[in-house]
């Protein structure tokens, strides 16, 4: 949507600034991005590598998969066979994220596009209660668990996040910006229900906004690990299956990084699918106090 | 007369009956959302404040407990303020710090061109992505001479002994306040990053006319205002964020840390409602937690209304 704008010689920069912001932005990313980089040369580290002294921390001599196919056997010693982990794992984040999407976009669209009473209201409470996340409401919802009986259901996982309010948020600002009212009013003319007009018209457009939310909710399910809520082993997700392997302490650490790296693969191919649409979206993420 | 008069009052009524009608839509595509969020979000805080002011074991009825459960916070519970003291100071150091980075380095990165851009955002925000990948730290921060930090320093012969890095209450305080940096750069990155893009360059070149000769004015009085509801977005990030540091701490010190040195409200309220279900108790510090976070959001909209001047 966004003219692209040549970039043009801009005299108010320095050498020395220059300099400057280039040796912070290296210092930056090398403190941000090398503790992945070890965590990817380990898990490609022989056994005899590890137990090195002193340790290496980038360098590994011969690399070798024995981390990898060692899995199988390691993850067969679990009590509930692995691949329920990966369904519990992979069933969470696609129903969550589906049902987010559509929960948020459908309020979205009515606090958004249309003139029901008491909108105002309410979006002011949703961007007020953007500042309290699952952490910080995590006790006071606890009761409400015990109270509906969402203990150790997948319930537990999936309800307290659809009306997470960053993705009420997101959606909402971005249709302001980006889906013309005109558009709507004539669609309405020609006898467009609120609905059709949600699925046909606005949707379409905000593409953008519902891969942003796709991006966070699968982000977020992904690496979900309950404290208090899930008790059986059969609910428990893949998280719980990392953190048992890393308590495996410093032999097992090339298995732990292994099986950390198998976990990143998802969520880093979900955001180089969306990036481009996560930066447009968050344009409109301001907030107008 | 008046058959034009009850057509016409005919009329209105049909409109106001459609006016319900095509409302009912409405209603119900904002229903699910609302229940939801009243559910998981209004009920929680409203339940939180009448139960602060109750005992209740989530067994027995709760029983009416006056101020008792404020005045315990401040009087007899010593590991609560503890608790608040690191909490705060998480706040005021991972809080701006964090907030700072995330937008002087999407300011670099955006003067880079998109492709290197696009690298660099993923790089930054690589960490937030990668979830709960924290554990890395505790490999480095061992406490055995294997421990890369200590093994680094061993050989360069800085230290003679290993360091218990993460129990020593001197160093594990720095250590977590470290990986939630690390871990910082997650939304409001992408936002300042999204938002810089947005800024009228016309405005840039407006600037110079008006006599602004370095990068640093031009921060100040042009992208700065010009992004003020992107840096609100981003500071209420920052302040959810670290007010919940909770889950890294425990993670890398352990729970209960060394003399408390890394417990936090949110530490302690897991620890006096889901293990001790003293959940009258955990409603209070729970009110108490809301309020500082709004508080301080509330100040910081002040604070950036303050830029450009």
């Amino acid at each position: 949507m966004k003219a692209h704008v040549k970039q043009t010689k801009r005299y108010t920069r320095s050498t020395g600034g220059n300099l400057f912001f280039f040796l912070l932005v290296t210092a930056m990313g090398l403190f941000t991005i090398l503790p992945l980089i070890y965590c990817i040369t380990t898990s490609f580290k022989p056994l005899e590598e590890l137990m090195l002294f002193p340790p290496r921390l980038f360098t590994v001599r011969r690399p070798t998969l024995a981390n990898y196919s060692a899995l199988p056997s390691l993850l067969s010693s679990l009590s509930v066979p692995i691949s329920r982990y990966v369904f519990n794992s992979v069933f969470v984040a696609a129903v969550t994220t589906l049902l987010h999407i559509l929960v948020a976009s459908m309020a979205a669209y009515v606090l958004a596009k249309t003139d029901l009473k008491g909108r105002r209201i309410i979006f002011w409470v949703v961007q007020f209660a953007l500042l309290y996340n699952a952490t910080t409401l995590a006790v006071p919802q606890y009761m409400v668990f015990t109270q509906t009986r969402m203990i150790d259901t997948y319930l537990v996982y999936i309800l307290p996040y659809l009306p997470s309010t960053m993705g009420v948020f997101l959606m909402k600002q971005y249709m302001d910006d980006s889906v013309p009212a005109a558009l709507l009013e004539a669609a309405r003319i020609d006898g467009a229900g609120h609905f059709t007009i949600y699925l046909r018209i606005v949707m379409p457009l905000v593409k953008p906004a519902w891969l942003t939310l796709t991006l966070f909710a699968f982000r977020d399910m992904w690496s979900v690990q309950p404290t208090g809520t899930i008790f059986s082993e059969e609910m428990k997700t893949l998280p719980y299956v990392l953190s048992q392997v890393v308590s495996g302490g410093l032999a097992r650490a090339g298995s732990a990084m292994a099986v950390t790296v198998l976990l990143m693969i998802p969520p880093v191919i979900v955001y180089l699918v969306s990036q481009s649409h996560v930066m447009e979206t968050m344009g409109s993420a301001g907030i107008k106090d | 007369m008046t058959g034009t008069r009850t057509a016409g009052q005919a009329a209105h009524k049909r409109s106001r009956l459609k006016g319900i009608h095509s409302r009912i839509p409405l209603y119900l595509m904002l229903a699910p959302f609302l229940i939801l969020f009243l559910l998981f979000t209004v009920l929680p805080i409203l339940s939180s404040v009448v139960l602060s002011f109750f005992t209740y074991d989530m067994i027995n009825l709760p029983s009416f407990a006056g101020l008792d459960n404020y005045l315990r916070m401040f009087l007899t519970d010593s590991v609560f303020l503890i608790a608040v003291r690191n909490t705060i100071l998480f706040a005021f150091v991972t809080g701006p710090a964090g907030f700072i980075l995330s937008f002087v380095l999407a300011w670099i990165i955006n003067e880079f061109n998109p492709h290197i851009r696009n690298l660099l955002s993923f790089l930054f925000f690589a960490p937030s992505l990668a979830g709960n990948v924290y554990f890395i730290w505790q490999i480095m921060f061992s406490s055995d001479s294997y421990g890369y930090v200590n093994s680094l320093l061993l050989s360069m012969g800085l230290i003679s002994s290993p360091i218990l890095w993460l129990k020593d209450t001197a160093y594990a305080m720095g250590i977590v306040i470290l990986v939630q940096l690390w871990m910082s750069m997650g939304v409001s990155f992408l936002a300042n990053i999204a938002g810089l893009q947005n800024v009228n360059t016309e405005m840039y070149e407006a600037g110079v006319i008006d006599g602004i000769t370095n990068r640093w004015q031009e921060v100040w009085y042009i992208t700065l205002p010009s992004m003020k509801n992107i840096l609100l977005f981003g500071s209420v990030m920052q302040i959810q964020s670290s007010f919940s540091v909770g889950a890294v701490a425990v993670a890398l010190t352990g729970m209960p840390s060394t003399n408390y040195c890394t417990h936090t409200i949110v530490t302690h309220l897991s620890d006096v409602g889901t293990t001790r279900f003293e959940m009258g108790y955990a409603a209070a510090i729970s009110v108490f937690l809301f309020l500082l976070m709004a508080v301080s959001r509330i100040l910081i909209g002040k604070l950036l209304d303050m830029t450009g001047r």
